[in-house]
């Protein structure tokens, strides 16, 4: 018996006939079913939890800016903006980043510098957010506000983007948090993704007089494409789902704000900080239902993502 | 030859598991001690794990566990029966009483007091005066800067430089938080329609940090900041704390007998330990001080109840001795009486 033959047809080449492949086969499908069954059941129990929320407010709960725990008025909307523009921050800085470095350990660097520098980049990413948290505090962002946001502030503080004051603790200092942290996933997912790529192929490319530019942007770079934005959702995932560095370094102030100095507040930070001490029922709930806006934010993110290598590899075909 | 040594370490993992299963499923009957679960507020944790630890010298028959999960958790799961007994920065609110068929009872613990510390370079050891007024305006972004002619009115004497406030508030839901926002809400309107009061308060400026630590760290490394923070904690980390002006008119510092007399003083004139000490009344009080409480039910089971309610007399009695090292306040006599009092209206079933 199959049990997710409920649900699509197999393509029924020879019949199972030995006990121990049925018995296998139906292993694995009940576990891969469990663990669909886990996903609907926690986005129903947090559905459930949030509803008090999304019925005292509504939509207003994805469109107002207010979190107001004295009031018992609450939205979401400043936390969703915390939450993607620190991503989408983080994202600008270790794409590029992680791209470069990717190339560089698997094109241009000599053996042993790959291998060293390869093995530092991922100890990057087995280290305790906690200590990235730290690390920003005391460090990183006093050198922002002595050095980069005094500076820009300066010569640029017309700009909606480095106005107000500037305490180094801040959207900014989160964001770079952030890109630290993600680098290491996108960068060693992209290093095995351009491993892949077979060296006729960018001998093909190099024969036809390219570049060596030329051949990273058409062998490697566009054919494999796919997995970069593979590299990109996991990076991007993993920023968006960050508690304890975000909230250590973001300033954790619920409000809308254009300037890269302001304090922010992210949907994970928000939870951390304040599901333990909550206590109406109204605030209890709008928290889970950060929680469940979490979920189907980052759930369109990612289709998003899916839904652009199609695309691309649509185009790529045609 | 690979397959064997296999099939050897498959067994030796089934016969490991079995193992363990079967010594789990015995407990060894001289270890086994009555256990009691606690859990609630933050700010008290590291004195009942003391006391914890020193009771189980006492009684090594009882085990009790405390977590620190924040004071509304601490209501939340006693009253769903979690817990045997929660603790709580603040009483339980009528609410939560109407929610529950549980009588509950208030067995303050300790004393504890929210101080306002600054990252401000001060020549010598001067202190900072502050009244509720002016943490009001500070608070909700009305007074910017240190050397406002209000601040420079109330501290004559000391040369505040040219320099921005920068607020840090707590970002978690706290007891502290709502002590200060309380005090300030109950001196100055304009704070309670702007700001409001509770655990967590959408504060109009400035940076927040998580917890005491996450607080202390922001005010070390900001010029110019100004934060409540509490008292254990900043008197533990030396911290400047200020001065604020009193019922009386008094500008007091928070110390031990300031802390002691306010509590002294809601004995007096309310009572009852459940009563606000928050602005009290008396010349040397200090005007931000609370207690901090364990919260049982009245009617338990006997066992389990009359050893939770032999450590609460221990923690009133002898406990009170480890206190002030830690940098906690030992109640006042008077507290500890009237605590005693309700412990005996305690009923086993």
């Amino acid at each position: 018996m199959k049990p997710l033959s409920l649900f699509f047809k197999f393509p029924t080449l020879k019949p199972d006939v030995h006990v121990g492949d049925r018995l296998f086969s139906f292993v694995v499908q009940a576990l891969a079913l469990t663990f669909i069954g886990l996903f609907c059941a926690m986005a129903f129990v947090i559905f459930l939890n949030s509803w008090p929320a999304f019925s005292e407010f509504g939509l207003s709960f994805f469109t107002n800016s207010v979190w107001n725990n004295w009031k018992q008025e609450f939205g979401v909307l400043s936390l969703i903006y915390g939450t993607v523009v620190s991503s989408i921050l983080a994202l600008l800085i270790a794409v590029p980043v992680s791209l470069a470095l990717a190339l560089f350990l698997n094109e241009l660097a000599p053996r042993w510098l790959a291998v060293s520098l390869g093995f530092i980049v991922e100890m990057l990413a087995a280290i305790p957010s906690i200590i990235y948290g730290l690390w920003g505090v005391f460090i990183l962002a006093p050198f922002l506000r002595n050095h980069v946001q005094s500076f820009l502030s300066e010569h640029l503080g017309h700009l909606p983007l480095f106005s107000g004051p500037y305490y180094g603790i801040g959207m900014m200092c989160g964001g770079l948090i952030l890109a630290i942290m993600i680098i290491p996933t996108i960068s060693s997912i992209c290093k095995e993704v351009f491993r892949t790529i077979p060296h006729a192929n960018k001998e093909a490319v190099l024969s036809l007089g390219t570049t060596r530019w030329e051949m990273f942007k058409v062998a490697i770079l566009k054919g494999s494409f796919s997995g970069i934005v593979g590299a990109v959702v996991l990076g991007f995932g993993r920023a968006f789902g960050e508690t304890m560095a975000v909230t250590m370094v973001i300033g954790n102030k619920i409000a809308l704000s254009p300037s890269l100095f302001a304090p922010s507040q992210t949907m994970a930070s928000v939870l951390a900080t304040q599901y333990a001490e909550a206590d109406t029922k109204l605030h209890l709930s709008s928290l889970t239902a950060v929680g469940f806006t979490l979920f189907i934010v980052s759930l369109l993110f990612n289709s998003l993502a899916m839904f652009l290598v199609w695309k691309m590899k649509k185009q790529l075909k045609g | 030859m690979l397959s064997l040594k296999l099939k050897n370490t498959f067994s030796l993992c089934w016969i490991l598991f079995f193992g363990l299963t079967c010594i789990s499923c015995f407990p060894n009957k001289t270890q086994k001690s009555l256990l009691i679960n606690g859990a609630g507020a933050s700010f008290p944790y590291i004195l009942y794990s003391k006391w914890l630890l020193e009771y189980r010298r006492v009684n090594p028959a009882v085990a009790i566990n405390y977590q620190s999960i924040g004071s509304g958790g601490g209501i939340r799961q006693f009253i769903t029966g979690t817990l045997d007994f929660g603790g709580t920065d603040i009483p339980v609110s009528k609410e939560d009483i109407k929610s529950t068929k549980k009588e509950i009872l208030h067995i303050p613990t300790t004393l504890g007091a929210v101080a306002l510390t600054y990252n401000l370079s001060l020549n010598g050891k001067k202190q900072l005066r502050l009244t509720a007024g002016i943490l009001s305006q500070i608070f909700r972004g009305k007074v910017t800067v240190w050397n406002d002619p209000q601040l420079k009115k109330l501290n004559p004497d000391i040369n505040l430089p040219q320099q921005d406030i920068v607020v840090i508030y707590r970002a978690d839901g706290s007891g502290t938080t709502s002590f200060f926002t309380e005090y300030l809400s109950l001196l100055s309107k304009d704070f309670l329609n702007d700001v409001g009061k509770g655990k967590s308060v959408p504060w109009p400026v400035g940076v927040g940090g998580k917890g005491n630590e996450g607080v202390m760290g922001l005010v070390n490394k900001i010029q110019g900041a100004i934060a409540y923070i509490g008292v254990s904690y900043a008197v533990s980390q030396k911290l400047p704390m200020a001065a604020i002006k009193n019922k009386s008119g008094q500008f007091i510092k928070p110390s031990l007998q300031s802390i002691k007399s306010a509590a002294n003083q809601v004995m007096q004139s309310n009572k009852s330990y459940t009563a606000s000490l928050i602005n009290i009344q008396g010349k040397n009080s200090y005007p931000l001080a609370g207690f901090t409480y364990i919260i049982i039910a009245k009617k338990m089971p006997e066992k389990k109840g009359k050893a939770l309610v032999n450590f609460l007399k221990w923690s009133l009695s002898q406990g009170q001795k480890f206190s002030e090292p830690l940098h906690f306040i030992s109640l006042p006599n008077i507290v500890v009486q009237s605590a005693l009092q309700k412990l005996s209206q305690v009923e086993f079933e």
